[in-house]
């Protein structure tokens, strides 16, 4: 436990002494501000045109502000969490560091386990800028708390299972930027299969929708935990970190 | 301390390490002598359970490097050929990291990092981040980093390389200094550094152990019976008619011309094993009414020796074909 907190600690360092933090929370505050901006603006002008024209159409900020904007701000961290996600082995192989972690006596799992928290962590941190971001629509809406809650838990699991896999993508190479591109596509590619549901109904794409990371949030952002939804992020999670570990170690043996 | 036997790495296309064998004796410091690319940095990563070897085993301080990994990391300091360092990050909390990560009991750090601090002469840059320092500086840090924990061994893999030529004396210095209370193996391609630091010495070539030794012991297997002398006949006898009397001598086998037309003649004896022809042939010249300038017993350099045993090799060995991926699996490999 010790050394993952360690492990994790000095990743923390790293985000937050290098510009990679910053540039990343920056992006992530105003396009998110953005979104929350506009899809907001827009909801308060289709209110304001329903009630001057005398008819009153059901308006819920949950289903009309909240849950659209967690799926857009799900999208957008698709394209950030490769950037989170790709120094963390390729910047250690690349340096020489890896050298050090893998002879001192830590296992590699506390090294995996650390570097992945650490990098939630940075991802929790963007969300925490979000948090802000929701924060002024309870201060002049009146939104239910609990999908508000349950978009955040979604989310947050969301970008602890793509991390996973950008952990396990980062230990196939020491070039950071080889490792982005790979974690974005592999990122796309989760993202899209879902569309593959305008083709039909059949069981492959059944099984590509459920395999799909974003078709996932959308109970989440309503408000319902679905325990099917719950074991998928868990087990992707699980997945990425076991192919880590996997490559980790046979990145040695080949070495 | 170490035992190693009949270790090998074996990658798809080539045999890094070929059943090498050594012993360690615990408080030795021991030279890792070899061209480029024989092996070197292959066995002491095996040595610190970063790879795992293909055959034999390797013991270090009692514990198997493959079955009980654990219980060796936690008693080597083991400093790569970059050191591996975080340039984002200060001497101070990057000493930290290490000191935490190799399990130093958290409120022995602090006195820990002071006394390393001091010990590798980095006190004065302590807060600076190590991207911004210096080749030297890092080197240092990166003995630090090695030292911090207080391993019973200590392997370094060429500590001096890329330093000038003052790093490289303080280093060697610092590394002496450290030989009371750890064992030291280190890796060099550089000769004077094994003569000057090491006691022992492990020759390899093409990952085939070449020697074994102490240093003392090398250079005088390598003390020939060559003696050279410088003779001034002052014109009274031709080189040749010096040479024939000098072959006359008790105990000399052979004499050598050196090529030198003017006086004084300079010729290369041969004595026979076990001979000391030194004042038989003192006597002669003198008898003769030469001029004697000079007699000396040539020891051969540990230089020659080495080049003997490597066959010669002072380039680096042609480069065996590159394994497929070590590259891409830790930065900088060879």
């Amino acid at each position: 436990m010790r050394n993952i907190w360690t492990i994790c600690r000095r990743e923390l360092y790293s985000y937050f002494v290098s510009p990679i933090a910053w540039v990343l929370l920056t992006i992530f505050g105003f396009l998110s501000g953005a979104f929350t901006y506009i899809i907001s603006a827009s909801f308060v002008r289709m209110t304001f045109e329903s009630q001057m024209r005398g008819q009153s159409i059901p308006v819920n900020i949950n289903q009309q502000v909240i849950a659209p904007l967690f799926s857009n701000i799900a999208v957008i961290s698709l394209f950030l969490i490769p950037l989170i996600a790709m120094r963390l082995f390729a910047e250690e192989k690349r340096q020489g560091t890896i050298e050090l972690l893998i002879t001192s006596p830590v296992h590699d799992l506390e090294i995996i386990l650390g570097k992945w928290l650490a990098s939630v962590l940075m991802y929790g941190a963007l969300l925490l800028v979000l948090l802000a971001d929701y924060s002024f629509l309870f201060a002049y809406g009146n939104p239910d708390m609990p999908p508000v809650g349950t978009g955040f838990l979604g989310l947050f699991l969301q970008g602890a299972c793509l991390l996973a896999f950008g952990a396990f993508i980062s230990t196939l190479t020491n070039n950071q930027i080889v490792a982005g591109a790979i974690g974005f596509a592999a990122a796309l590619v989760l993202w899209i299969l879902n569309w593959t549901t305008s083709f039909g109904n059949s069981v492959t794409i059944q099984v590509l929708n459920y395999l799909s990371i974003v078709s996932h949030l959308d109970g989440f952002t309503r408000g319902v935990i679905d325990s099917k939804d719950i074991v998928y992020y868990l087990s992707m999670i699980f997945l990425g970190l076991f192919l880590t570990a996997r490559s980790l170690e046979s990145a040695r043996w080949r070495a | 301390m170490i035992q190693v036997e009949n270790l090998s790495k074996k990658y798809a296309r080539h045999v890094a390490v070929d059943h090498i064998s050594f012993a360690v004796e615990k408080g030795d410091i021991v030279g890792f002598l070899g061209p480029n690319g024989a092996g070197k940095t292959t066995t002491m990563r095996m040595l610190t359970c970063f790879l795992p070897p293909s055959n034999g085993r390797a013991k270090v301080a009692g514990f198997d490097v493959f079955d009980q990994s654990f219980e060796v990391k936690k008693r080597i300091g083991y400093l790569p050929e970059t050191p591996p360092i975080y340039p984002e990050m200060s001497v101070e909390d990057y000493l930290t990291f290490v000191a935490r990560l190799k399990k130093v009991p958290g409120r022995e750090i602090k006195a820990r990092i002071e006394r390393v601090l001091e010990r590798c002469a980095i006190a004065d840059v302590k807060g600076k981040l190590i991207g911004r320092l210096s080749k030297g500086y890092r080197q240092r840090v990166g003995l630090a980093q090695a030292i911090v924990h207080n391993p019973d061994v200590l392997i370094l893999d060429e500590p001096t390389a890329g330093l000038d030529p003052k790093q490289i004396n303080e280093t060697r210095e610092l590394i002496r200094d450290l030989s009371g209370e750890h064992t030291i193996i280190l890796s060099t391609h550089i000769l004077p550094e094994v003569e000057t630091v090491c006691k022992t010495v492990i020759i390899i070539n093409r990952g085939r152990l070449v020697t074994t030794d102490s240093v003392e012991h090398l250079k005088q297997r390598g003390a020939g019976n060559a003696i050279q002398v410088q003779i001034d006949t002052d014109g009274t006898a031709p080189p040749d008619t010096v040479r024939q009397r000098l072959e006359q001598v008790a105990g000399v086998s052979k004499v050598i011309d050196k090529p030198q037309t003017a006086a004084p003649f300079v010729f290369e004896v041969q004595s026979l094993p076990g001979h000391n022809a030194r004042p038989d042939l003192a006597r002669t010249i003198v008898h003769a009414g030469w001029n004697l300038l000079e007699l000396k017993s040539m020891t051969s350099s540990l230089e020659e020796i080495y080049l003997s045993l490597t066959g010669g090799a002072i380039e680096p060995a042609p480069k065996p074909a590159e394994p497929e991926v070590p590259a891409e699996i830790v930065g900088e490999t060879k």
